[in-house]
């Protein structure tokens, strides 16, 4: 499979990417406290970065496509299991910090509101990917695990809408906090795009 | 009840002290450094602010926030959707001099200096809750005055029902004013018996000092039973009107913000818990009250009005 050999991007680099969000909190601690309001500094900042590394790792397969290298495909994984980190401590700031596992209040207010709908889906169907990622999972379930990773895609998307509807604002007016989201769904919809059949068949024309 | 009887004078020596029993109270608990660290510590100015009037009391006791907390935290998308950039951002901001604009259905329409305005009226000290519809509240000693005094004097008309408020359309020093996702300039509007209301302010100091630019110098609406985003910064312009005047985040999205949009835990709003809040410094969240807890005062002005529709 790794045929081609990049030194260009060596895997603990992809442990130190993922592992700088971390870094960077701890210096903005040092420098502010995480601000006035800090457990919704944490909230946000801990679903962005759940955010950036699912789409980084979308983005493994279109880059194999793109520079012929099968290189990335390595990288899916662990950016894909770090992503599920950072969702569940985002997860946990909400339940724990946010809320104090007052659960006859967050269980209501998950119900209400469609966009916490949209990142509890998202959760749980990270947790089944990351349950499921292992060799062993992958050989018990032979075929049926490529389908199941396939939902990675659908976990984009409702990870998308969650943000797209946590704003001030509304997504479908573009009025109000949407530039961020709008850039995400964007990011998102090309990496999805890449994947159809007649522009992968272009870019592996282009390669030959 | 006569207004004054709504004043429920509490001396600064309570307040600081149940404002130490909490520092204490928090020091117990194991995030206490990222609190310390996020302004807790500083020591509000106490200023002029040697006799605050805190209307009505909530069960759990209400403790003034830092000042550095409360000019350090803006809502005010004229300069950033960022809470925490607003400061910087309006630093050089131009508040003086500046001109209010009284026009619509009264009988002396025209321009006054609110350098003019302060001197006719002078401040006098309130202390309010402020709930942002965000899930966060503070707890502000304002410095201003009635916005019925100013009514009264510019004599409203019969055919009045309703106050505009708009702010400064001002794209060249208001960065935030050249984003094409919101409706510029900034507009509020109340009722006319809810601007006619004693609770009902225009501030022009916060702790005994000048408002500075972040917090919506040179002059603001304070509305205290209201999310603070009815509370319109920086006013250029208030007009009387026959008809529900048009608000900014009504026209951004009118399913989650009303004309209304009195504080009501009973209310939801498709994003955040009205249930309960985040007193800004506090570890745990506070209860949410009904018209932010001033029900007392002003629960009357809805009497027969369906909260719930009405939001
Ligand atoms: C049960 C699961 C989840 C809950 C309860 C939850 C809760 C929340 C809450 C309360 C906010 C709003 C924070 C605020 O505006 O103060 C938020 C925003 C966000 N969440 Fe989640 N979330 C969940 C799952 C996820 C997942 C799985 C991801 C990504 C993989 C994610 C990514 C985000 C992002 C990107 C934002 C926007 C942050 C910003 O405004 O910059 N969330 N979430």
């Amino acid at each position: 499979m790794n045929r081609v050999k990049t030194k260009l991007f060596p895997q603990w680099l992809i442990h130190l990417a993922a592992l700088t969000p971390l870094l960077w909190l701890a210096g903005v601690f040092l420098i502010d406290g995480w601000g006035i309001n800090p457990i919704q500094y944490l909230e946000k900042r801990s679903g962005d970065y759940a955010l950036v590394l699912l789409l980084a790792s979308l983005a493994c397969t279109p880059l194999r496509f793109i520079t012929n290298s099968a290189r990335f495909t390595q990288f899916r994984k662990p950016l894909g299991l770090y992503a599920f980190a950072y969702a569940a401590l985002h997860l946990l700031l909400f339940v724990g910090l946010d809320y104090g596992f007052t659960w006859d209040e967050i269980i209501p207010l998950v119900l209400n509101k469609t966009y916490l709908w949209f990142g509890l889906a998202a959760f749980v169907l990270l947790l089944l990917l990351a349950v499921t990622s292992t060799q062993g999972w992958q050989r018990r379930l032979k075929k049926n695990w490529q389908r199941l990773h396939t939902l990675v895609y659908l976990t984009g998307g409702l990870v998308v809408l969650h943000f797209a509807l946590s704003i001030k604002g509304n997504i479908f007016k573009l009025s109000g906090e949407v530039f961020w989201p709008l850039i995400s769904m964007i990011v998102l919809s090309i990496l999805l795009l890449i994947r159809l059949k007649p522009i992968r068949s272009a870019l592996r024309r282009l390669h030959r | 009840m006569k207004p004054d009887d709504l004043h429920k004078e509490i001396t600064p020596e309570k307040l600081y002290f149940s404002r130490r029993k909490f520092l204490a109270l928090v020091g117990t608990v194991g995030l206490s450094a990222a609190l310390v660290a996020c302004g807790i510590t500083t020591t509000p100015d106490t200023g002029t602010a040697s006799t605050g009037s805190l209307v009505t009391d909530t069960p759990v006791p209400d403790i003034l926030t830092p000042l550095d907390t409360i000019t350090h935290y803006n809502n005010f998308y004229e300069f950033s959707t960022d809470k925490g950039s607003v400061a910087d951002l309006a630093v050089n901001y131009k508040t003086e001099p500046w001109t209010l604009e009284i026009a619509g259905l009264v009988e002396h329409p025209g321009k006054i200096s609110v350098s003019d305005l302060m001197k006719t009226y002078p401040a006098e000290e309130r202390i309010y809750r402020l709930r942002c519809v965000e899930g966060w509240s503070m707890v502000i000693p304002w410095n201003g005055f009635a916005l019925h005094k100013l009514l009264s004097d510019v004599g409203v008309k019969d055919s009045a029902k309703y106050v505009k408020f708009t702010g400064p359309d001002d794209p060249a020093n208001l960065p935030g004013q050249n984003s094409a996702f919101y409706t510029w300039p900034y507009t509020e509007g109340l009722r006319l018996d809810e601007a006619n209301h004693d609770l009902t302010i225009l501030a022009t100091g916060l702790y005994g000092k000048i408002l500075p630019p972040q917090d919506g110098a040179p002059i603001r609406l304070v509305v205290p039973w209201k999310y603070g985003f009815k509370s319109i910064k920086s006013i250029v312009k208030i007009e009387l009107v026959a008809d529900q005047p048009p608000t900014f985040w009504n026209l951004l999205a009118p399913d989650e913000y009303g004309f209304y949009s009195n504080v009501n835990p009973n209310v939801p709003h498709p994003r955040w818990s009205q249930a309960t809040e985040r007193r800004i410094g506090e570890l745990k969240r506070r209860q949410t009250y009904i018209f932010n807890g001033y029900g007392e005062q002003v629960a009357y002005l809805y009497d027969g009005m369906d909260l719930v529709k009405n939001y």
